[in-house]
């Protein structure tokens, strides 16, 4: 394991190792644990969560490591590669706790894995800050271990719903003339983002005209395209992980598909923009983070500053925007720090309480958590692509541009 | 159920959708065709049941996009693929597919399946998880109100299948090492007295299949996306298209493939896109059980 | 005398495993279950001479019939399983392991039953056409099961967490799955020196000439799978309660990994043997182990080249290697029944 994590340190670059080497001998070393999955279906997000991971602890190894009493300590990760399968990631939890003898563990990515992991930190009383599940249904089975920084997959797209009851009522029209059409991938994170999507659009009246599931290797949605020309929603909202993004919106733009107002998840970790251009103009995009957020920590500095040093760290981020996936796992190890130094001890159920009780503010928002385990403190903003750029359209609070719409087919 | 309703509803009421509908399936159905012609090819000539098919082709769409990133222009991809294939091919066939061909049935599918595991794998490492598609630069036709889009690069893309095939079918029929390969398939060890190099035909049937895979993936990764592990789902069509169609029925390949294809996207359309391969599977289980009953048939009369 | 020796130490060492290695408990187990489904693999495949790449089929069915009849002897299967569901359902322990065990149970039976209905349409095929069909069927149900809305669709889902201890915990699921397996091995071992077992064989070797003999082959064919599909729906249910959490396309109906895994673990211990698929299981556990440790990213390539080389290179497996090498060993240190 000793061998992966120098690699990892090299991908970090040689300047930031040299600091490492010269901190790294006052300060003890914190394990945490992760099965993160490197291979599989989520495998770009699983590997910018890792690198969001890798950022962090070389942040905080910068600024003097974890203060725990009067002690100095860095942390480190043991990381396995969890395929992307449930099981797998499962018995690679059980392995972290049983025979690497972890106490505390970061999430995987995806609220599937989140799903397949939580049960095994729960039993052991591990506790783990995660940062890339989002499901609703991780936080209704009364875990007590499992805390996560992001806020949960209803709300990612809920507010594209009201933007659009907001339109339908600037045009004069009743909310219920909404129609709506949803095409999420069959996944619990996705069908999550649909639940939250038909209950707003209740909420409203609205109608859904389309409500389909995405098959897994996703390659053609044409089918599902040729139905929205047919029945012409006022709404499209479609989920898929960066695949379903990048099909989403070549397709669409291949299709013609004049829907006024179409939004997707995944953007930014799809590339949409650099890959597909133009078709990707006038795009809502949701996000837990955007780099132009006002937020701010003495760690990371601004949420500017993260992005930018994040680039520098790893630059083969440097034509792309930095994910919100990275940016939510480098607040996880961020918690981690805190807590550990309001804690005071290395005894993980004192580590427990006090990410329980964590009133933190960050570069990447603020993070308080509910009885559940979910970070309540944090909202979702939607971005839209406009010319090639991400501006913050909604909710109107962080709202940086107005909001392009009906949005112009290319 | 009311959704499936009223999906079949749009179909009448919207008639020109059924056009969009078959056009979309003859489309996709035509490189599943290319696939299961490769397959038959090597089923019917070393009988090797090749599970990694579908990752052939998925290859061949990542040496395309490689040499496209590269500046190629991305028709030539297309060649490239070919011959980049080609070469793949023959290396597999020398390690691997030429100690499986005397065995028992099973030793071919379960090896192939292991290949198709490695490769994805490989092509995961190379390549990543991304799924990664080449954008031709080239405009989309809109007919009967922008119903129906037909996008140049499709076009293409399905011309160049056409085009592949009828090579094929042309070199089968006409050149000596054609005559070989179908001699080879009629009876390999008539073929061997007759002084045939059967392992020659047998190493240049499965580099020949991995090339025209190769060329099929070429296509699907200007027209539609890749992934390293999608596979299978090209792996499965080509077997159920084989299985339907026959061995040595090249035709019949061909006009099943466009059938299973046209199929997908009416089931896509009907019961949601979310069952597509489930689809798939079950057309081939219905394809073997007809078979089934048609062999009962043919014993009992024989009782 | 030498023989009662031997299966004694290799009880105790059954039985002393977990306490001995307690941070191996859940690969433990997993050995286990990789025993199972290779023995039951190879009652068709090798027994019967029927190459099924479907009894992973039985595996997921197995896993949601134990999980939906404990949920639902609680609660509302719908509403449990509701992806926006927002208020908690707990289980009693006591509901947690009448449910557990009942629910196992009632995977084995129900396995066994659809075992027949499948192999009443699928035992027709002959050679590759069995193979692909039965792949087909277990992709097929994997496919509709995560479109299935009533059994969470591709959400899968969430068990409750074992009560009680944590170790206690390990060692009931090490015990269940070791159980299943010393039940189904003192079964196979009595089986294959029955009448029935040299039936079988007999379909293997010549399916006409065993029905020309007055074997009435299908009703052999469907009674064995259906025996394999009970174990095997016995240690889905039992994986459904150790992993808590599963869904259907990855967990459940896992074709190309669990599913091709005891094909693979049959062939490297040695096809159509008594103790081949246990050895095979052992090794092919370890490597997978091993390179799932050493190997990070490339474990998948090192999988692959090991399904080969097994295939091509080495197909009759420790087994068949050890008979051609040792014949000699051979009623000695293990019960061979065909040495052929």
């Amino acid at each position: 394991m000793k061998k992966t994590l120098s690699l990892l340190g090299c991908v970090a670059g040689a300047s930031l190792l040299l600091s490492q080497a010269a901190l790294a001998q006052d300060c003890d070393t914190i394990t945490l644990g992760s099965a993160i999955s490197l291979t599989g279906k989520y495998a770009t997000n699983g590997v910018h969560a890792k690198n969001g991971y890798e950022f962090a602890i070389q942040k905080i190894k910068d600024n003097g490591g974890v203060k725990v009493g009067d002690k100095c300590y860095n942390f480190e990760v043991i990381y396995y590669d969890d395929e992307s399968k449930g099981d797998r990631g499962a018995t690679l939890a059980e392995r972290l706790v049983n025979q690497d003898k972890v106490q505390y563990m970061l999430g995987p990515y995806s609220s599937g894995l989140t799903k397949a992991i939580a049960p095994v930190t729960e039993k052991y009383k591990i506790p783990m800050v995660e940062a890339e599940g989002a499901s609703r249904s991780l936080f209704n089975k009364g875990y007590k271990y499992l805390f996560a920084v992001l806020s949960t997959s209803e709300q990612y797209l809920a507010s594209a719903v009201t933007l659009a009851a907001e339109k339908a009522q600037e045009a004069g029209k009743e909310t219920s003339s909404v129609k709506v059409a949803v095409a999420v991938e069959n996944d619990p994170f996705s069908l999550d983002i649909r639940a939250g999507v038909l209950d707003d659009a209740a909420k409203y009246n609205m109608e859904i005209v389309i409500d389909e599931k995405l098959p897994r290797d996703l390659s053609d949605m044409s089918a599902i395209l040729t139905k929205v020309k047919l029945l012409k929603p006022d709404l499209l909202i479609i989920s898929g992980h960066s695949k379903g993004a990048a099909t989403a919106v070549r397709q669409i733009g291949e299709q013609k598909i004049s829907t006024p107002m179409i939004a997707i998840t995944h953007c930014e970790a799809a590339d949409v923009t650099g890959n597909f251009g133009a078709s990707a103009n006038d795009f809502l995009c949701s996000t837990q983070w955007a780099e132009t957020l006002t937020y701010e920590d003495p760690i990371f500095g601004t949420a500017a500053n993260y992005e930018k040093e994040f680039k520098a760290a790893f630059p083969e981020y440097a034509e792309k925007k930095v994910p919100y996936q990275t940016a939510q796992a480098s607040a996880a190890v961020y918690v981690f720090k805190d807590s550990f130094e309001r804690a005071g001890t290395l005894d993980k159920e004192a580590v427990r309480d006090a990410i329980s009780a964590t009133d933190l503010q960050t570069f990447y928002g603020a993070i308080k958590f509910s009885e559940a385990g979910n970070n309540i403190a944090k909202p979702m903003v939607l971005r839209q692509i406009q010319n090639g750029e991400y501006n913050v359209v909604a909710p109107s609070a962080f709202a940086s541009h107005p909001l392009n719409y009906p949005r112009t087919p290319q | 159920m009311d959704q499936i309703l009223g999906n079949i509803s749009l179909l009448f009421e919207f008639p020109v959708v059924n056009l969009k509908i078959i056009i979309d399936g003859v489309m996709i159905g035509a490189l599943f065709a290319l696939a299961a012609y490769g397959l038959a090819l090597v089923w019917g000539v070393m009988n090797v049941k090749n599970l990694a098919q579908g990752d052939f082709v998925i290859a061949g769409g990542y040496v395309a996009w490689y040499f496209t990133r590269q500046g190629v222009p991305p028709l030539f991809g297309v060649p490239l693929a070919f011959v980049v294939m080609w070469v793949i091919g023959w290396v597999v066939y020398k390690l691997v597919i030429s100690r499986v061909i005397e065995r028992d049935l099973f030793t071919s599918l379960l090896a192939t399946f292991g290949l198709a595991i490695m490769m994805a794998q490989i092509m995961n490492l190379m390549f990543g998880s991304d799924t990664q598609s080449i954008q031709l630069k080239y405009d989309t036709l809109y007919f009967f109100d922008g119903f129906v889009d037909v996008p140049i690069a499709k076009l293409i893309g399905v011309t160049l299948a056409s085009s592949l095939a009828v090579g094929v079918i042309l070199f089968m029929k006409k050149s000596r090492m054609g005559q070989a390969i179908r001699a080879t398939a009629q009876d390999a060890r008539a073929a061997r007295i007759l002084g045939i190099d059967t392992e020659k035909v047998y190493a240049f049937t499965f580099s020949l299949n991995a090339a025209i895979c190769g060329a099929a993936g070429a296509i699907i990764v200007m027209v539609w996306v890749i992934q390293p592990f999608y596979g299978i789902s090209y792996s499965i069509r080509a077997f159920v298209i084989v299985t339907a169609a026959g061995l040595g029925n090249l035709p019949g390949v061909i006009a099943a493939g466009l059938g299973i294809g046209a199929a997908e996207q009416y089931g896509a359309h009907i019961f949601g896109i979310g069952y597509q391969q489930a689809i798939a599977v079950l057309l081939l289980l219905i394809v073997l059980l007809y078979r089934l009953i048609q062999q009962r048939r043919v014993r009992q009369s024989l009782n | 005398m030498k023989k009662s020796i031997f299966y004694t130490v290799l009880l105790a060492i059954i039985l002393v495993a977990p306490f001995a290695f307690p941070d191996f408990r859940t690969q433990l187990a997993t050995l286990w279950l990789m025993i199972v489904v290779a023995m039951t693999w190879d009652m068709t495949g090798g027994q019967m001479g029927y190459n099924s790449l479907g009894n992973i089929f039985f595996y997921g069915t197995g896993m949601y019939v134990a999980a939906l009849i404990s949920i639902g002897m609680v609660h509302d299967v719908g509403s449990y399983n509701n992806a926006a569901r927002s208020e908690l359902m707990t289980f009693t322990d006591a509901q947690y392991f009448t449910g557990a065990i009942i629910g196992i149970i009632g995977a084995g039976l129900f396995c066994a039953l659809t075992a027949v209905v499948i192999g009443y349409l699928t035992f027709g095929l002959r050679g590759p056409y069995f193979a692909i069909g039965t792949l087909g069927v277990a992709i097929a149900a994997g496919e509709l099961v995560a479109n299935w809305d009533w059994v969470g669709g591709g959400q899968g889902i969430a068990l409750p967490v074992y009560p009680g201890n944590l170790d206690v915990g390990k060692l009931f699921f090490y015990f269940l799955f070791a159980g299943t397996g010393v039940a189904l091995f003192v079964f196979l071992k009595w089986l294959y020196t029955t009448r029935f077992g040299a039936a079988i064989n007999a379909i293997r070797d010549d399916e006409e000439k065993a029905e020309a003999m007055g074997i009435h082959t299908l009703r052999y064919k469907l009674t064995t799978w259906a025996m394999a599909a009970f174990f095997v729906g016995i240690v889905g249910g039992i994986s459904a309660f150790q992993l808590i959490h599963f869904e259907p396309l990855e967990t459940a109906y896992q074709t190309i990994n669990l599913g091709i895994f005891m094909v693979v673990c049959v062939l490297l211990g040695g096809k159509g043997t008594l103790w081949g698929p246990i050895i095979g299981a052992i090794l092919f556990h370890v490597i997978k182990e091993v390179t799932w440790n050493y190997l990070l990213g490339w474990q998948w390539v090192a999988l692959g080249a090991l399904i080969v080389v097994t295939v091509v290179y080495f197909q009759d497996g420790v087994m068949g290697w050890l008979m051609h090498k040792k014949p000699e060993w051979f009623g000695i240190r293990v019960e061979q029944k065909e040495a052929r």
